[in-house]
């Protein structure tokens, strides 16, 4: 489907207008991958909502990105049941070795590493996502073993290697 | 006709009120940031508290926005208590915290005792205006008058808020010049710090 | 199809020989009559392969032969998330736990061929090792009382004739035909039910300030948006049982003349979205959604809306406004969502729990409710019992009873021998329980007059190893993160302690800074607009209150005394139990440790991040925190 297309079939899936800017925006983010620029425009245009209204929440609201996604989104739960169990040591160590701060994208585009807060899995905490499937009861030395999974992974994709490339975005 | 007391003067009131309207009513003066009488309030700044309940047990008593607040039938209010100017103090001392160098904010501050080096900082005033981390990148207090004046008024809204907490700030979409402005200066006029300018753009 | 009340009881008795296994009241269990095999698809155990386990059953039982003796019924959350994937088999009660796929042809053999339970997959007590076969004698279960939670782990979330043949949508058909709206408001007033999404306003009383409110067009919401950390309490009731949720919403929509609502579902919950969405989409088929149920002319319709990442949005105004299309920032109240809510309508809002409730009040009545609990807290509450703790997961317990028992008799205690330091409830707007006040009851008055509040049900446990300094500052951080911007005192306050706080933890504390923080707090308090600000300084306040001296080592001393804060820790290496094994060595990710093989290791402090990655891979206990 043409970008139009997929824009429009979006927008017509939601019949009550202003209450159900969220949920365009998330389909729309499923769609893409993340909230572009021109997409949004076109949505505002096409329900007749300021874009300015879109703008402000997609900035408010944590779950929505501006920016492109990387091949691997890597979630770190901060929930504090996460937190007493030491998540923060494997958000250090995700930092230190990407070489990006939580919220950021490695420049060669493969890794975007959040924090999260509460999963809700909490009796399996710490707990890391990648896009999606869940890692519990990760220590520092799960942490260590899971990128050098992801690490592999990636090149396999055909993605640039190693932690030479990191560095935000 | 229900009545409100504000600082121990009565107003009758027939028709839907807020506390602050029924203050100005009565001639008393409450501080206001984030309030313009031609638009919807926000209760955001916080600078406009007073005391509601004065008159009940102390754990009745709470302080409440006059701008949003409804005036209600017997209500009792005080402007000038402790607790009040406590609270007015605080807030005025975080807004300078954050907008060192706006004149606008020194001066309210001033006016509440709220003076940067002075001796009668208490351990809250010290530590905002003289220990907390120096911000100067700008004097908005995020009063949101500018968007909504741009809501209500042109109705255009070019301008809105980006995120939110500490880091939001007021910018057109995108952070790029709004094609909904058409130039009006509202924003600019309504702007409690002056943060704003309007300017040609060809 | 759409059914009526009739149609109900005939379900139900079509379904009774197909649950029988399920039911508590068989005595004649086992001995050649069939089983059913529950397996838990939580989210917790469907992350840990439940769903491999399940089928791994299926295909094992059929190549038994036995597919007809046993069934295999996928379940929701037990609650019991760290020991899954979990299987009870009913009618036995026996309970397997941390089952994989590989243990299943044993069992298939062990258990339902030669009828000899398996030992090695059963829970175990940690004193003595002994397996406790049977479901309701290990403590964490058995010390329960399920009331929100009845048919966890029982009923198959996904098949709506399993919930009405375990008694579901009898109390909505008792409520439409047999009773007045003003009745059902009453009833639900008489037992005493309160909010339990935090708040713990009278919920009889919500529904009918909401009922009398003027105007025709009402609304109702579920607050399913558990932005609390370290809370899964919704989580595990929509995932595990949604009609339930669905009939008590039906209930209330009914007595306060709602005909539209809106459940308001945290988008980082995924499966409990799904098991939503299905529900609601079966009741629909049966005519228990939309227009004219059961045939008595009630018309109710809800829609399902997804959060996008703000804690402020669990605020009711906040929701609302999300609701709406508008920035999710909290409104000035009054006027009260039940006067003025969505859209400017009376509008009543309730949590999962609160909603969950409400069918079992409707069925057993008012009076065997309020005979639960205490005399100003009815009923149970349902907890998520995290973090140093033996058993964690979800637990239902009678309100009133002692945090002590929820600890040690059902939590089973501090894991690895540590000591007990602090429970923290409410969440980021909470305080944190001490030792010397583990036997208050845990019920909405006493745990106020602690400091704290009953909030939505998290409750962390800490140890000796962890710094109430850090968790205030972590607490801190979470609010201020999540604070929406709009009122200065929160926005501005909430950084400001953060701040103080960081430095505290990073040695720059100084003398009279716990005075600062209380007065600070306070005054938040006092000028914020909505809970999230109101509440924010709590933890710092309560850790204050009961853990002056480790705030004092650390801004006096310049010392963690738990060995959390980086700044002020050193790792070090034990030369008397260091064997050489490099382990730390290879893993420093800045290369700071000195050491040959089968020689004692040293670490280089100058150059030590402090990460703790060699604690995490040292297997001879030989790093040591200091």
């Amino acid at each position: 489907m043409e970008q139009a297309e997929k824009i429009q079939s979006i927008v017509e899936r939601y019949s009550s207008g202003k209450s159900s800017l969220i949920a365009v925006m998330q389909d729309v983010a499923q769609e893409f991958g993340y909230l572009p620029e021109e997409v949004l425009q076109d949505v505002a245009r096409r329900i007749e909502v300021p874009i300015s209204t879109f703008y402000s929440l997609a900035t408010f609201y944590k779950s929505f990105r501006l920016e492109p996604i990387g091949r691997k989104h890597v979630c770190v739960c901060v929930g504090t049941a996460c937190h007493v169990r030491g998540a923060e040591r494997v958000v250090d160590t995700l930092e230190r070795e990407l070489q990006i701060r939580a919220g950021e994208t490695t420049k060669d585009g493969n890794y975007t590493l959040e924090t999260v807060n509460c999963l809700g899995a909490c009796a399996l905490g710490p707990l890391v996502t990648v896009n999606g499937e869940y890692f519990g009861k990760i220590d520092q030395k799960k942490t260590a073993r899971l990128l050098k999974q992801l690490r592999s992974q990636v090149e396999a994709d055909g993605g640039e290697a190693g932690a030479a490339d990191g560095g935000a975005s | 006709m229900a009545r409100i007391t504000i600082d121990g003067k009565s107003l009758e009131f027939g028709e839907e009120l807020t506390v602050l309207e029924a203050a100005r009513g009565l001639k008393i003066k409450i501080p206001t940031l984030c309030y313009n009488e031609y638009m919807t309030p926000y209760g955001g700044c916080r600078i406009c508290l007073v005391e509601a309940a004065a008159g009940a047990a102390p754990d009745r008593r709470r302080l409440i926005a006059a701008c949003s607040a409804p005036a209600e039938d017997g209500m009792v209010v005080v402007t000038d208590s402790q607790r009040v100017l406590e609270a007015r103090r605080f807030i005025a001392e975080l807004l300078l915290s954050r907008c060192p160098d706006s004149e606008a904010i020194r001066t309210m501050a001033r006016e509440m005792g709220v003076e940067p080096g002075s001796q009668n900082l208490d351990a809250v005033g010290h530590y905002l205006l003289e220990r907390a981390p120096e911000r100067r990148e700008t004097n908005c207090i995020l009063c949101g008058l500018c968007v909504r004046v741009c809501q209500q008024i042109p109705q255009r809204f070019a301008l809105s808020f980006k995120d939110r907490g500490i880091v939001r700030t007021v910018t057109p979409p995108f952070e790029k010049a709004a094609e909904a402005c058409v130039g009006c200066g509202s924003c600019a006029y309504v702007c409690p710090t002056r943060t704003i300018t309007v300017e040609e753009a060809g | 199809m759409k059914i009526t009340p009739a149609d109900l009881e005939a379900i139900r008795g079509r379904m009774e020989p197909l649950l029988a296994p399920r039911s508590d009241h068989r005595e004649d269990a086992g001995r050649g009559k069939r089983l059913d095999l529950l397996v838990c698809a939580g989210t917790g155990c469907v992350s840990n392969n439940s769903l491999k386990v399940k089928t791994a059953l299926e295909k094992e039982l059929e190549k038994h032969q036995l597919q007809d003796d046993i069934r295999v019924i996928t379940t929701g959350c037990n609650g019991f998330c760290a020991n899954g994937p979990i299987v009870v088999v009913k009618p036995d009660d026996i309970f397997y736990q941390l089952l994989t796929e590989e243990d299943v042809p044993h069992l298939v053999e062990e258990h339902f061929l030669k009828g000899r339970p398996v030992e090695r997959l059963m829970y175990r007590l940690a004193e003595n090792d002994a397996p406790i076969p049977r479901m309701r004698e290990i403590p964490f279960f058995g010390k329960q009382q399920l009331i929100a939670l009845a048919n966890r782990g029982l009923v198959d979330p996904e098949n709506i004739d399993e919930y009405i043949g375990l008694g579901g949508y009898r109390a909505l058909a008792k409520a439409l035909t047999g009773m007045t709206p003003e009745a059902v408001i009453q009833e639900i007033k008489a037992s005493g039910l309160r909010g339990r999404g935090g708040a713990g306003f009278p919920t009889g009383r919500k529904w009918e300030f909401c009922r009398n409110a003027p105007g025709e067009e009402k609304y109702i919401i579920c607050n399913a948006d558990e932005g609390d950390p370290g809370a899964f309490m919704d989580r595990s009731i929509v995932e595990s049982d949604p009609h339930a949720l669905l009939e008590g919403m039906l209930i209330g929509a009914r007595a306060i003349g709602a005909r539209h609502g809106f459940i308001y579902i945290r988008g980082e919950y995924p499966l409990a979205l799904e098991r939503l969405t299905q529900a609601i989409e079966q009741a629909h088929d049966y005519g228990l959604l939309g227009e004219d149920i059961l045939g008595t002319g009630f018309s109710f319709e809800i829609t399902v809306s997804k959060g996008a990442g703000a804690f402020v949005c669990g605020e009711e105004t906040s929701l609302i406004g999300s609701l709406e299309g508008k920035l999710p920032e909290p409104r000035v109240r009054p006027p009260f969502p039940a006067q003025s809510g969505y859209m400017g309508k009376p509008t009543n809002i309730n949590n999962v729990e609160t909603w969950a409730n409400v069918p079992h009040i409707i069925n057993r009545g008012a009076a065997w409710f309020s005979s639960i609990g205490t005399e100003s807290s009815k009923g149970t509450k349902v907890f998520s019992l995290v973090g140093k703790v033996v058993n964690t997961g979800l637990v239902e317990v009678p309100m009133g009873i002692s945090m002590r028992e929820i600890v040690f008799d059902i939590g089973g205690g501090i894991p690895d021998g540590k000591k007990f330091k602090a429970v923290q409830t409410g969440g980021p707007s909470g305080g944190c329980i001490p030792e010397s006040l583990l036997d208050t009851p845990v019920d909405y008055e006493s745990l106020a007059q602690a400091g704290s509040i009953m909030g939505s049900g998290g409750m962390i446990v800490m140890d000796e190893n962890n710094c109430m300094v850090e968790v205030a500052r972590y607490f801190v951080s979470f609010t201020q993160e999540e604070s929406c911007g709009k009122c200065s005192p929160c926005r501005e306050g909430t950084w400001h302690m953060k701040n103080i706080l960081t430095d505290i933890t990073e040695g720059k504390g100084r003398e009279g800074d716990l005075e600062l923080l209380e007065k600070m707090g306070r005054l938040i308090k006092d000028t914020a607009l909505c809970g999230l600000g109101n509440t924010a300084p709590n933890p710092v306040l309560t850790t204050i209150r009961y853990f002056r001296e480790e705030y004092e080592a650390h801004i006096r001393d310049k010392r963690c005394p738990a060995g959390v804060c980086k700044a002020l820790i050193r790792y070090l290496i034990d030369p008397e139990k260091c064997t050489g094994c490099q382990a730390c060595f290879k893993n420093c990710p800045v290369n700071c440790i000195a050491g040959e093989r089968k020689k004692v290791h040293v670490i280089d402090q100058s150059r030590c991040i402090k990460c703790g990655m060699c604690h995490s891979v040292c297997n001879f206990d030989a790093v040591r925190i200091e």
